[in-house]
C-alpha cells in the first residue's frame, strides 16, 4: 500500500489525464511502485496499482511486462544496467562488462549473494559520446574505466553499510 | 565548389548569392547559441537573455494559423529521423469542433548514437518549453505531454521545474499573458521501449498500453491520443520553432542547402577526439566535421577512418571512401540531400543526426551483430517479418562473428532482411534491415573473413583494418 503522500501523488498523476483515461497513469505509476516497494513488481503489486486504476490486473501485466525497465523478479539493492550497443561497444563496453562479472564474480542476469548487486546488460541508454556507460538507480555513471567500475562499487558498498 | 549544385531547388538564386549565403551563416548557432551561459536552465537567466520573446512575440502579433505559415516557411523538418516537413504536418491536424486537441513531444530518444535531446532538455529545458508554448497555442492543444524515455530518470525533475517556473511567470496555466490561452504541459516517462519512439506506439504508450505501432491510416492528426486529433513531434523540432519566430521563416530558410535549411544538431559519437553534440548550419562537409577541431576533432590516437553511420543506427554505414565523396566524385555535406545522395546503394541518410565514426581496428560484423541484437530486443513482436527476422539476423550474425559461420550465412542474411524491409506496421522493421543489408554491401570481404578464419574471430580479433578500398588521406589536410 502506497503511503498517504504517494496517493496523493497518485491523484496527482490521474488528474494529467482527461476523465475516464485513468489507465494512462499505469506506467507512471508502476515506476512509482517499483521504486517503492523494492525495486521490483510483484503481481501483489501490479495488483495493487490496477486497482488503483480500476482496470483489470491482465491490462497492467501485459504492460509490465512489456517495458523492460520494469523488474518481474526481485534484483540486487544496486542494479548495475551496462549498456552493450553499438556505440558502447565501440569504446569497450564488452571489456566493461568482463570486468565487472570477475570484480562481483557473478553473470549477467545475476545478483550477488548478499543481495547488494544485480548485473544487467542494457540496450542503448542514450549516452553514445559518454561511452561505455551504465545506469545506476536514476543517474548515469558515464566514461566508465575499470578504475571507475571500481570506485562505484565501493561506494555502493559503503553507502549500504551506513543504512 | 559541388555543394552549390545541389542547392538546385533554390531556383532563384545565383551561386553567389548561395555562396554570400553560406559565408554569411557559417556557424551560425540558433538552438546552443546560449547554451554555455551559467544559469541558463533557470528562468530568470533564460529570459535575461531573450527567453519568451518568440512566445511573446506571437502572442502580441500572431494568430495560429500565421504561426503555421511562418514555420512552413522555415522548411523546417521533422528532426526525429523521417525529416518530414513540420509545417506541413501541422497543417494536416484535423479541427473537428468541441474535439481536443493534442500535441505531444517526443522525447523518447532511443536510437543508438543519439543522445541531442537530452542536451536540450538537461541544459536549456525553457526553451523547450517556450517552442511547446507556440506550438500548442498554432495548433490548438491545451493538455501537451512530452513523452520522455524512461532512463533519463533524471530530467523529468529538470523539466518540471521549468515548468512550475514558467508558470510562475505567467507562460503557462490559464490566460496566458492576458490572451484567453490555456495551456498545462505534463511530463510522462515511459519505461524502456524504443519503439515508443514511433508516433503511434508512442500514443499506445501514452494510454498506459503496451508501445505496439497502429495501422495508419487513420494518421494521428485525424486520430491520434484518445482518438482525438494529435500532432507528435520531436524536441529538437520544437525548439527549433522559437528561433524560427525570433527570427522569421524566410530568414531560417536562407540556411543551409536545399531543402535541408536551418541548423542541426548532431550527437556524435564512437571513435573521436570529441564526441559530443554540435549544432551544425547544414553547409559544411563531412570530412570538416570529422576532422576540424571546432567538432569532432579528428580520430584518437592517430588511427584512420574505417566507417561512419552518420544518422542514428538505423541508417546504412558508409566506408570512408562513400562517406567523404559520393560515389560521383562529389564532396559528402553534411544535409539531407548530401548524405542520401546515391540512395542506399551508396549513400546513406541524415536521419536523427546519430554520427558515429568506427576508426581502422573496428569490426564491422561485431558492430553490426550489436545493432542486430538490439533491434530484436526492441521489437514489439506485432509483426511476423520483424519479430522472427530480427532474432534469426542475431543468431546468423552471432555464429559468423563468434567463429561458427558459413558462407552461405552472408547470403541468407541478405535474403532475411530484404523480406523484413517493407512488410510491417512500422518501419522498425527497416531500421532494422538496412544495417545489416548496408554491412554486407559494404564490408562484405571483412563477413567472409570471419567465416575464413574462424579461430581469430572467436578471439575477437578486432585488427582486421582493410577496407572496401584504400582510403583518402584527405583528412590530414583540414
Amino acid at each position: 500500500m502506497f503511503s498517504e503522500e504517494k496517493l496523493n501523488k497518485v491523484k496527482e498523476i490521474i488528474a494529467r489525464y482527461p476523465e475516464g483515461k485513468q489507465k494512462s497513469a499505469l506506467i507512471p505509476l508502476l515506476h512509482l511502485a517499483q521504486e517503492e516497494f523494492g525495486g521490483w513488481l510483484s503481481p501483489e503489486t501490479m495488483d495493487y496499482v490496477g486497482s488503483l486504476l480500476q482496470i483489470t490486473p491482465i491490462e497492467v501485466y501485459e504492460v509490465a511486462t512489456f517495458y523492460s525497465m520494469f523488474n518481474l523478479k526481485p534484483v540486487g539493492k544496486y542494479l548495475f544496467e551496462v549498456c552493450q550497443t553499438g556505440p558502447c561497444m565501440l569504446n569497450g563496453s564488452d571489456q566493461i562488462i568482463d570486468y565487472i562479472k570477475q570484480k562481483l564474480k557473478i553473470g549477467v542476469g545475476e545478483t550477488t549473494p548478499d543481495g547488494l548487486f544485480t548485473l544487467k546488460t542494457v540496450e542503448c541508454l542514450g549516452a553514445c559520446g559518454y561511452a561505455p556507460m551504465m545506469q545506476l538507480g536514476k543517474h548515469f555513471r558515464e566514461h566508465l574505466t575499470p578504475e571507475k567500475v571500481d570506485a562505484i562499487i565501493a561506494e555502493c558498498r559503503s553507502k549500504a553499510n551506513a543504512n | 565548389m559541388q555543394l552549390l549544385q545541389n542547392a538546385g531547388q533554390k531556383q532563384t538564386q545565383t551561386k553567389e548569392q548561395v555562396r554570400r549565403i553560406i559565408n554569411e551563416y557559417m556557424g551560425r548557432k540558433l538552438l546552443l547559441d546560449k547554451a554555455h551561459i551559467e544559469g541558463i536552465r533557470y528562468y530568470d537567466t533564460y529570459r535575461k537573455n531573450g527567453g519568451y520573446e518568440a512566445a511573446g512575440k506571437v502572442f502580441k502579433t500572431m494568430s495560429p494559423d500565421l504561426v503555421v505559415e511562418e514555420v512552413k516557411k522555415s522548411g523546417l523538418r521533422g528532426r526525429g529521423g523521417a525529416g518530414f516537413p513540420t509545417g506541413m504536418k501541422w497543417s494536416f491536424l484535423a479541427k473537428p469542433e468541441g474535439v481536443p486537441r493534442y500535441l505531444v513531444c517526443n522525447a523518447d530518444e532511443s536510437e543508438p548514437g543519439t543522445f541531442k535531446d537530452r542536451y536540450l532538455m538537461e541544459f536549456l529545458p525553457h526553451l523547450l518549453i517556450e517552442g511547446l508554448l507556440i506550438a500548442s497555442y498554432a495548433l490548438g492543444s491545451h493538455s501537451t505531454y512530452i513523452y520522455i524515455r524512461g532512463e533519463y530518470a533524471w530530467i523529468p525533475d529538470i523539466l518540471e521545474e521549468a515548468i512550475a517556473e514558467a508558470k510562475q511567470n505567467g507562460w503557462l496555466g490559464k490566460n496566458i499573458q492576458g490572451t484567453g490561452f490555456d495551456l498545462e504541459i505534463y511530463v510522462q516517462r515511459g519505461a524502456g521501449a524504443y519503439i515508443c519512439g514511433e508516433e503511434t506506439a508512442l500514443i499506445e504508450s501514452l494510454e498506459g498500453k503496451r508501445g505496439n505501432p497502429r495501422i495508419k491510416p487513420p494518421f494521428p492528426a485525424v486520430k491520434g491520443l484518445w482518438q482525438c486529433p494529435t500532432v507528435v513531434n520531436n524536441v529538437e523540432t520544437l525548439a527549433a520553432v522559437v528561433p524560427i519566430i525570433n527570427i522569421g521563416g524566410e530568414e531560417y530558410a536562407k540556411i543551409g542547402i536545399g531543402k535541408s535549411t536551418g541548423t542541426k544538431l548532431i550527437s556524435a559519437c564512437g571513435n573521436i577526439k570529441k564526441p559530443g553534440v554540435y549544432e551544425i548550419d547544414m553547409t559544411i562537409s563531412v570530412e570538416e566535421f570529422i576532422y576540424s577541431d571546432e567538432y569532432c576533432g579528428g580520430i584518437p590516437k592517430g588511427k584512420r577512418l574505417k566507417a561512419c553511420i552518420p544518422g542514428g543506427s538505423s541508417v546504412p554505414i558508409l566506408p570512408a571512401n562513400l562517406l567523404l565523396k559520393t560515389a560521383k566524385g562529389e564532396t559528402r555535406m553534411m544535409t539531407y540531400e548530401s548524405l542520401n545522395d546515391g540512395g542506399f546503394a551508396t549513400g546513406s541518410m541524415m536521419g536523427s543526426g546519430g554520427f558515429v565514426v568506427l576508426d581502422e581496428d573496428q569490426c564491422v560484423v561485431r558492430n553490426t551483430y550489436t545493432l542486430a541484437r538490439f533491434y530484436h530486443h526492441e521489437s514489439c513482436g506485432q509483426c511476423s517479418p520483424c519479430r522472427e527476422g530480427t532474432g534469426w539476423m542475431k543468431r546468423v550474425l552471432h555464429n559468423i562473428e563468434y567463429g561458427k559461420g558459413k558462407m552461405s550465412d552472408i547470403d541468407l542474411l541478405w535474403d532475411i532482411q530484404r523480406k523484413i524491409e517493407g512488410n510491417t506496421i512500422c518501419p522498425l522493421g527497416d531500421a532494422a534491415a538496412w544495417p545489416v543489408a548496408a554491412a554486407i554491401r559494404h564490408f562484405r570481404d571483412e563477413f567472409e573473413w570471419h567465416v575464413k578464419n574462424p579461430n581469430a574471430a572467436q578471439q575477437r580479433n578486432f585488427g582486421i583494418a582493410h577496407y572496401a578500398d584504400p582510403l583518402p588521406v584527405a583528412a590530414a589536410a583540414v
